[in-house]
């Protein structure tokens, strides 16, 4: 990383803001927003599994304990 | 050249680094054509092993495998992406074709492999998540770090990465690991160094232009094809244990013998060529060949398909009820 990297309009060296920022072109733009929804969905499903596999291997504790 | 590397992907504007990169590319750095396999065979040992598992349980299992072994891939690609920028059968993959940077590449490897164990660990058991964990970390430091480089014996050694993925789907069924998982396992590490020697016989150029030490470039091809015949030889006679320990029925052994006596042909096919000698093919694609190579080009095709005959005929036999046990086998 270099000391004058912009790259978030911060100077990492010095600890202040530069006041320049980043301008995308559209294409990274697209990238960009095209990557988060999948990010998004991803996280989506993650939650989604994690729920129902504790709901199917508390039910089946559940019917062990029962039977 | 990291450096190069790592910049790769990125465009930069007004001193920004933004990758243009799309969910495509990251897919493809998971090797998908590798992952088929490997799902297979996973699914092949939880369909074999002698304990019904729930359906979605069964499900997430594999897809944590396959995620594991994606896992596993993209962290090969990071690290290697110096050799294969040079290889022609390569080149076109994500990192070295400059659509991921190497380290989105490796950030990408390791969130898929906590995600993939923690998701085992989950729907199945801690064994199998272990094996999990350790079969990615065998592939991507042990292998891709440390042996490919190094040795001529890299995939012999490293062949064992491949050969967890039936032994994990019988351990997330079951909760042990027994002799039956074992014999899976050997299964594909015997098969490895035949199928991977064949194809660096015709792709040896590639090999030795990337300084990568694959047997035909270290020991020449003739010492290869000796290899190749021996492997073969040891992998087709192991392949009929799961007959003998009562895992195989009768269309396993039918299978296993089948197979076995045509990868045996295919391969004192390329023992007799002169596979290897003209130097690598002309193409990059993976099945493009010289004429004199066209021996190990063949058994390198039918390996594939040798490997996945055998495993369905598990999965027929434990899954579609078509298990009829050998006659003097008691198992």
């Amino acid at each position: 990383m270099s000391d004058r990297d912009d790259n978030f309009g911060f100077h990492h060296r010095e600890g202040r803001a530069t006041g320049e920022h980043v301008r995308l072109t559209p294409e990274q733009e697209k990238a960009r927003k095209r990557r988060n929804v999948y990010i998004a969905w991803g996280l989506v499903a993650f939650m989604v599994a994690v729920f129902l596999i504790t709901v199917v291997r508390l039910s089946q504790n559940i019917a062990g304990a029962a039977g | 050249m990291l450096d190069t590397l790592t910049q790769t992907g990125v465009t930069h504007a007004e001193g920004g680094a933004v990758s243009t990169a799309s969910p495509r590319d990251f897919f493809d750095l998971m090797k998908p054509r590798v992952m088929t396999l490997v799902v297979f065979t996973a699914f092949s040992g939880l369909v074999a092993a002698p304990v019904d598992m729930d359906p979605f349980l069964a499900f997430m299992s594999i897809l944590c495998v396959a995620m594991g072994a994606g896992a596993a891939g993209a962290l090969n690609m990071a690290y290697d992406a110096d050799i294969d920028a040079t290889m022609k059968r390569t080149r076109k993959r994500p990192v070295p074709r400059g659509a991921v940077s190497v380290s989105n590449a490796y950030g990408f490897g390791v969130v898929a492999a906590v995600l993939s164990v923690l998701l085992m660990a989950l729907s199945s058991n801690y064994l199998a998540a272990g094996l999990l964990a350790f079969s990615i970390f065998f592939y991507s430091v042990i292998y891709t770090m440390i042996l490919k480089r190094s040795t001529p014996q890299n995939i012999v050694i490293g062949g064992a990465a491949g050969a967890f993925p039936p032994m994990i789907g019988w351990v997330a069924a079951t909760g042990e690991v027994s002799l039956d998982a074992v014999v899976l396992f050997m299964i594909i590490f015997l098969w490895t160094p035949p199928h991977s020697w064949a194809l660096a016989l015709y792709k040896s150029g590639d090999y030795a232009a990337a300084g990568v030490p694959m047997m035909p470039v270290a020991k020449g091809p003739k010492s290869t094809r000796l290899q190749i015949l021996i492997y073969s030889i040891v992998m087709v006679v192991f392949a009929g244990a799961p007959v003998l320990t009562g895992l195989g029925g009768l269309a396993y052994a039918a299978t296993s013998l089948g197979g076995g006596a045509l990868f045996m042909l295919l391969a004192w096919r390329v023992f007799a060529s002169r596979a290897g000698e003209a130097g690598s093919a002309e193409e990059g694609e993976l099945y493009a060949v010289r004429a004199g190579d066209k021996a190990a080009r063949d058994l390198f095709a039918f390996s594939i398909g040798y490997l996945a005959a055998l495993f369905a005929a598990l999965i027929a036999e434990h899954g579609l009820g078509a298990y009829f046990a050998v006659p003097g086998v008691t198992g």
